[in-house]
């Protein structure tokens, strides 16, 4: 009896997720919808979204015309970070370069740079950066100080201390490295909440869901054949999304793919579960968009993908707690980047599971009991 | 029969009937008030790309009191919470944990070198979180260069003084701000305008309109003027927020912040009811509209991030959007003032994406129910 | 009258074609030469996408002609639309009211789009509000109200200007008999009282038979016009009449005879009879059988419309018709009436059921039951709580209180085991419409436990039952209307329900159709399905063997329909006028 029940329980669920994965990928457009937006958009923000300074536009006004300040100059020139657009004559001209949107950065070497060096005294240099990108104009000013350093040992003779640095997980500090392996997570997020929040939104809209109210399913399998689909949609993109970042923009993974595929399994129940009761308690499709707009947003800023969680205010971050992608990109980050074992991540895994444990059957109770 | 006084009475009934629904449906408000007071208020006292308080691990293998004093400028900044620990394996434990983004390391022999200024510090940073690592290597330097400085009296060589030129507060509130702003009327002007627009299709409630005296123009003007009043609540709301809130300088002129904004939304609401017009469908409208618009603002406008520092192909991609104008049109009157020349030529950019959009919603908006 | 002010359309030539999407084209208007006549109620008959709305939409300036000219008011509709717009109104099969705005703000939207001015509205709101009985719901929600209300709402704010032609698109699908009685009343008055000319799509006989002016479409074309009379007149001397023996029930009859397609054109079930077209002079054998002879009866608009349907079906083989099929009617004679004391198991058990939706009382203390192999009508006007009668068996809508057993099983108890024994066929359209045929089909079998061979062995079993040959992998939604139908029977009988629930299975479907529809719910029957249905078609009564009649939530009659025709003294009077007389007395006694 158990058995049989146990095997009417997987026929139900079979039939239940080939009907929707027939539903889902039967249309032409919809099948285009779900791949080459995930391609467009990594490539779109694997390129896009860097704060590694490249060609940065700069503009110098060298008062001094010296050897001492074309050789500072010609370091700076030197490098890919900064790549040089005007060069000024008169300290008139600075405000209409810097209104001017193509320089981001005015150098200006005073007239006593020389003398100042000569007699071993600090010889200012002038950085005037754009304050309206705060986020460049730091690294500006980071990296034209490390030039400055170096032409300093160079020229002037090593500083009396000497900082060595490191970086681990990504020597060069490139933020494509740590952004991609958090997009994994962040696109199929982005589907899967909408995938399953309009799966049921779309039967009640086309009435089809009575119909299934209907037929003999349990509270179960109609919950486990709603979820399934869109998770099986959600790694699939993930998968993608992997396969870009390490063999187009060739990213070393240093983790293993088991530890990857079940936290993105996690991952993608607790965000199946949030997208399901999102659709049990809506009523039509727009309301169902509305919904899932209003909560992506600040889910992703909460995220930390763009912004580092330890900056947020003690409030915010215990409110992060409730926010899978916090953890998903957090994990997956590490385990991509730093290789991290399953000790070093079990912890991300427990808000995802409560999330999930949480959602997953107040939808279904919600499918039951609430569609009148 | 005067065809003004007609123009404006069925303008007038449409119009009103739109804020009608728009009240009712509680949807509508929601994206166009309660989404900016949230992302306003996370942005303001939530996130920030300013990098404080990182996570610090000290290894002071040299215990001599010079020592000590080098890295003494950690304790007392806003930049540093330092933990002192005593051996290497130690601090790799903790940035293992992530509870260190940095381990400082203070060699066994650094008074000894310092006195014949060679001495090293050695600095690990987590380059998991790159924008943290990359700022946080800026700090150190500096920290350690006062440091000397304050100990030899002066230094010799050059040294950078930096001047922010518009943002001398450097928080990035003020940089978040403006991108807010854009990201608001891109939502409601774009998104939600389509999305009601093809409500109006789906559900067949344009055929009855249809047959009535009214113009197809008059139908686009209604559904424009009321998402362009909540667009423009929204903004203000944003505005406000952010200039009481956070601070963030008005320092070009309110007027044309105002007019700017205005001239985009009839970009956004054009876009909005072109969309509409093409798909008349709910739910392909809102993938459409996500895919045009929503991406790739914040992504390539410049809202997160520099457009400078992107591949030329992305640049282009980027410049293709108005968006990208808007940003910069309000980053320069929000941060720098009246910039003449830039605003009449972003501006100008924006007035032919409004005549292109408007003139495309009109042009293929037609009383017709032919699919 | 001089030739220009005696029609105000003229379609000249007028064709549409629509192209598809994989290159081939559908015409949905061959050329049509037609003259509608001017100040006079005019009605357009014709199956399922025979290009009645097309035509409508065309009038009205929505579409524009493949080919041809249309004048409507005297000018060149795809020329200047907008003028013609002006002094037409038109609405729409499904009228876009504003459901987040109230009955009053959706008519002062339409009263402003026409420039109705404020001082004549008052008077003229009262007018329409009365007529429409909408009095009492100003400020209520449009989409709070129910079917027929909306539909009456949609009408008064079509109605808010006097136009010069009046463009109604099946006006009363989905509307009980007494609104439909109501908003016919509205439209005849309004063209004896107005210069208005009307002219009405709609798939009732007995609207058609009010207009003066009727046109017959099929597949794009006008097979006919002519008055009712002149329809009518087509049948003449073919229709009869016979009334079925004591124990064999009327829809056994009505089959055995439709089955007869060698003598008998057509039959329905009519007022406790059998009303029947013959081909000729010859005596069909059916009747023989039961030596039973039938008496002439005057003819009807129906009966000419079918002969006309038949004719050109004749003519123009529709190879998209399923093929007659050929019957074992052993079974079916045998059929016996069913009454209470036959001794028959009870499959569904209702008492005391009650539901509440806060302080609205939906369905009041209502008690029956149904007997295996019963065909159980449920009847009333919308917003009767039938619909919600209807949820509650299924099992879709949990009940306040009251007792419910539905195929043995206790509702309260086990929902999901009483689902294995039942079948539902929804209102609308509502498979996979994605999916293909045999997708939704083996779907379906599988949410009925069925699998592997068995499956497939009952797909191909249901295909052959309900012609779905030919059709097997297109999708469900683009199939023709009758395919959808029988696809949805088939879906719902997969696994052999002991009681197949319907919901008006029949609205907005061609007579044709539903003759074919209702030749299969006699064999299922017969066969010892139990079958409940809902419908707004009074006539469809007759098939049943009880109906019950609910209004307001209270249980007004129950019975066969010839036990409550004698009760009320009413022999052989039409249904929809049994209908009407019960639930008009059931609302004074309320009152009382």
């Amino acid at each position: 009896m158990n058995f049989e029940s146990l095997r009417a329980f997987f026929i139900h669920l079979r039939f239940i997720c080939e009907k929707e994965l027939l539903a889902t990928f039967k249309d032409k457009t919809a099948r285009q919808l779900l791949l080459a937006p995930v391609l467009l958009q990594g490539l779109l923000f694997g390129y896009g979204a860097t704060y590694n300074l490249d060609q940065v536009p700069f503009a110098v006004l060298d008062m001094s015309h010296t050897k001492e300040s074309t050789s500072l100059i010609a370091h700076i020139d030197g490098t890919t970070a900064f790549s040089r657009v005007k060069t000024l004559y008169s300290t008139n001209e600075i405000a209409g370069a810097m209104d001017s949107e193509d320089v981001m950065v005015v150098i200006v070497i005073p007239s006593d740079f020389e003398s100042k060096l000569a007699h071993n005294e600090q010889a200012p240099v002038q950085l005037i950066t754009d304050g309206c990108n705060t986020m460049t104009a730091g690294l500006v000013a980071s990296y034209i100080g490390r030039i400055t350093a170096a032409w300093n040992a160079e020229n002037i003779g090593t500083p009396p201390i000497e900082l060595i640095t490191r970086t681990w997980f990504n020597p060069n500090q490139t933020t494509r490295w740590a952004f991609l392996p958090g997009l994994i997570g962040m696109i199929s997020f982005t589907q899967v909440i909408m995938l399953a929040g309009l799966s049921i939104a779309k039967e009640k809209e086309q009435g089809t869901f009575d119909q299934l109210l209907v037929a003999p399913f349990s509270q179960l399998e109609i919950l486990v054949g709603k979820a399934l689909p869109p998770m099986l949609i959600g790694m699939f993109q993930s998968t993608v999304l992997f396969l870009l970042a390490l063999f187009w923009f060739e990213i070393p993974f240093s983790g293993s793919v088991l530890l990857l595929y079940l936290t993105l399994f996690i991952f993608v129940l607790s965000s199946t579960g949030i997208g399901l009761t999102i659709s049990a308690i809506s009523n039509s499709m727009q309301q169902v968009l509305v919904y899932v707009f209003v909560l992506l947003l600040p889910l992703s800023l909460l995220s930390g993908i763009a912004t580092p969680i330890h900056n947020m205010p003690e409030a915010l971050q215990i409110f992060t707690y409730a926010d899978p992608l916090r953890f998903a990109t957090d994990a997956l980050r590490r385990i991509y980047l730093e290789g991290a074992g399953l000790k070093n991540i079990y912890h991300d895994f427990i808000p995802m599971l409560c999330v999930a444990a949480i959602t997953l059957p107040f939808a279904g109770w919600l499918f039951r009991n609430k569609t009148t | 029969m005067n065809d003004f006084s007609g123009f404006s009475r069925r303008l007038r009934a449409l119009v009103y009937k739109e804020f009608l629904q728009l009240i009712r449906d509680n949807s509508s408000l929601l994206l166009g008030i309660a989404l900016p007071l949230v992302l306003i208020l996370l942005i303001g006292y939530g996130i920030s790309l300013d990098v404080k308080n990182v996570p610090t691990a000290v290894v002071l293998e040299d215990p001599s009191p010079t020592a000590q004093d080098s890295v003494s400028f950690l304790t007392g900044s806003d930049y540093f919470n330092p933990r002192y620990v005593t051996s290497m394996k130690e601090a790799e434990i903790l940035m293992e944990q992530r509870k260190a983004d940095v381990i400082l390391r203070i060699p066994p022999d650094f008074t000894e070198k310092l006195e014949h200024g060679e001495a090293k510090i050695q600095a690990i940073l987590y380059g998991v979180e790159t924008t943290t690592s990359m700022t946080v290597q800026g700090y150190l330097e500096t920290g350690l260069a006062s440091w000397l400085e304050a100990r030899q009296g002066s230094t010799h060589g050059a040294v950078i003084v930096t001047r922010m030129w518009f943002n001398d507060a450097n928080t990035s509130s003020w940089f978040f701000v403006p991108g807010l702003i854009m990201l608001i009327m891109t939502i409601v002007g774009v998104f939600l305008t389509a999305v009601v627009m093809a409500r109006e299709w789906e559900r067949g409630t344009f055929e009855s309109l249809f047959v009535t005296p009214v113009q197809a123009a008059e139908l686009i003007l209604a559904k424009m003027i009321p998402y362009f009043c909540v667009a423009m609540a929204g903004m203000l709301l944003c505005l406000v927020a952010g200039h009481y809130l956070y601070g963030v300088p008005l320092r070009g002129s309110i007027i044309l912040i105002l007019a700017v904004s205005m001239l985009f939304l009839i970009v956004a609401l054009g876009i909005g009811l072109v969309i509409s017009a093409l798909t008349k469908n709910q739910f392909n409208a809102c993938q459409l509209a996500l895919l045009v618009t929503f991406m790739p603002s914040v992504m390539i406008s410049g809202f997160l991030f520099d457009m400078h520092s992107q591949p030329i192909v992305i640049q282009a991609v980027g410049q293709l959007f108005p968006t990208t104008y808007y940003l910069i049109l309000l980053k320069s009157l929000f941060l720098s003032g009246n910039n003449f020349p830039l605003i009449i030529k972003n501006s100008l950019i924006l007035v032919v994406y409004a005549v292109l959009f408007l003139g495309l919603a009109f042009h293929i908006t037609r009383k017709r129910v032919e699919e | 009258m001089n030739a220009q002010t005696d029609y105000i359309v003229k379609t000249e030539n007028l064709t549409k074609v629509f192209p598809q999407k994989d290159g081939t084209s559908v015409t949905a208007l061959a050329p049509l030469n037609i003259e509608v006549k001017k100040g006079v109620l005019s009605a357009l008959i014709g199956p399922d996408g025979s290009g009645k709305t097309t035509l409508m939409r065309l009038m009205a300036g929505l579409m524009l002609p493949t080919e041809g000219r249309l004048t409507v008011l005297g000018k060149n509709v795809a020329e200047e639309p907008q003028a013609v717009q002006n002094e037409l109104s038109y609405m729409p099969q499904k009228f876009g009211l504003y459901e987040d705005l109230s009955v009053e703000e959706n008519m002062n939207l339409y009263a402003d789009l026409h420039g109705i001015p404020q001082d004549i509205r008052p008077e003229r709101f009262e007018r329409l509000l009365n007529m429409t009985g909408l009095s009492p719901f100003t400020k209520r929600l449009a989409g709070k109200l129910s079917g027929g209300m909306k539909q009456k709402l949609g009408l008064a704010c079509t109605l808010v200007r006097s136009p010069s032609l009046l463009l109604l698109d099946e006006p009363t699908v989905g509307v009980d008999p007494l609104s439909r009685r109501e908003l016919w009343e509205i439209l005849k008055s309004l063209v004896a009282s107005d210069p208005i000319s009307i002219f009405v799509n709609t798939s009732y006989m007995d609207e058609a038979e009010m207009c003066a002016d009727v046109f017959v479409m099929n597949r794009g074309r006008v097979l006919m016009e002519g008055t009712p009379a002149d329809i009518r007149a087509l049948a003449k001397n073919l229709c009869f009449s016979v009334e079925p023996p004591e124990t064999v029930p009327t829809r056994v009859l009505q089959s055995l005879l439709l089955d007869d397609s060698e003598h008998i054109i057509d039959a329905v079930p009519d007022g406790g009879r059998v009303h029947f077209i013959t081909r000729g002079a010859e005596q069909s054998p059916v009747l023989d059988n039961f030596s039973l002879t039938a008496e002439a009866v005057p003819e009807r608009l129906e009966d000419g419309f079918m002969l006309l349907m038949h004719k050109d079906l004749k003519e123009n083989p529709d190879l998209s018709a399923p093929a007659v099929q050929s019957r074992d009617d052993k079974i079916l004679k045998e059929q016996k009436r069913i009454t209470s004391d036959a001794g028959l198991p009870v499959d569904i058990e209702v008492k005391n059921l009650v539901r509440k939706f806060g302080d609205f009382t939906a369905v009041a203390n209502t008690s029956f039951s149904v007997h295996q192999g019963e065909i159980f009508g449920l009847l009333g006007p919308n917003g009767a709580g039938k619909t919600t009668t209807f949820r509650m068996l299924c099992g879709l809508l949990p009940a306040t209180s009251g007792y419910l057993n539905v195929a043995g099983v206790d509702l309260s108890v086990s929902r999901t085991k009483a689902r294995e024994k039942l079948g539902y066929v929804a209102q609308k359209f509502s498979l996979y419409g994605n999916l293909s045929v045999l997708e939704n089909l083996r779907f379906f079998g599988g949410a009925y436990g069925l699998s592997g061979e068995t499956l497939k062995k009952r797909i191909n079993e249901v295909i052959d039952e309900f012609s779905l040959h030919g059709r097997e992998n297109d999708a469900a939604e683009s199939l023709p209307g009758g395919y959808k139908q029988r696809l949805s029977m088939a879906a719902a009988l997969m696994h052999k329900p002991k009681i197949l629930f319907l919901d008006e299975p029949t609205s907005g479907i061609d007579p044709l159709a539903r003759r074919q529809f209702w030749r299969q719910i006699t064999d299922l029957s017969a066969h010892g399905t139990t079958i409940i249905i809902t419908t707004h078609f009074m006539e469809e009564a007759e098939y049943c063997d009880r109906i019950m009649i609910q209004d307001q939530g209270r249980l007004f009659a129950i019975g066969s329909p010839e036990g409550i025709r004698d009760e009320l003294g009413l022999k052989h009077a039409p249904m929809n006028e049994v209908f009407i007389t019960i639930v008009e007395n059931g609302r004074k006694e309320e009152h009382k």
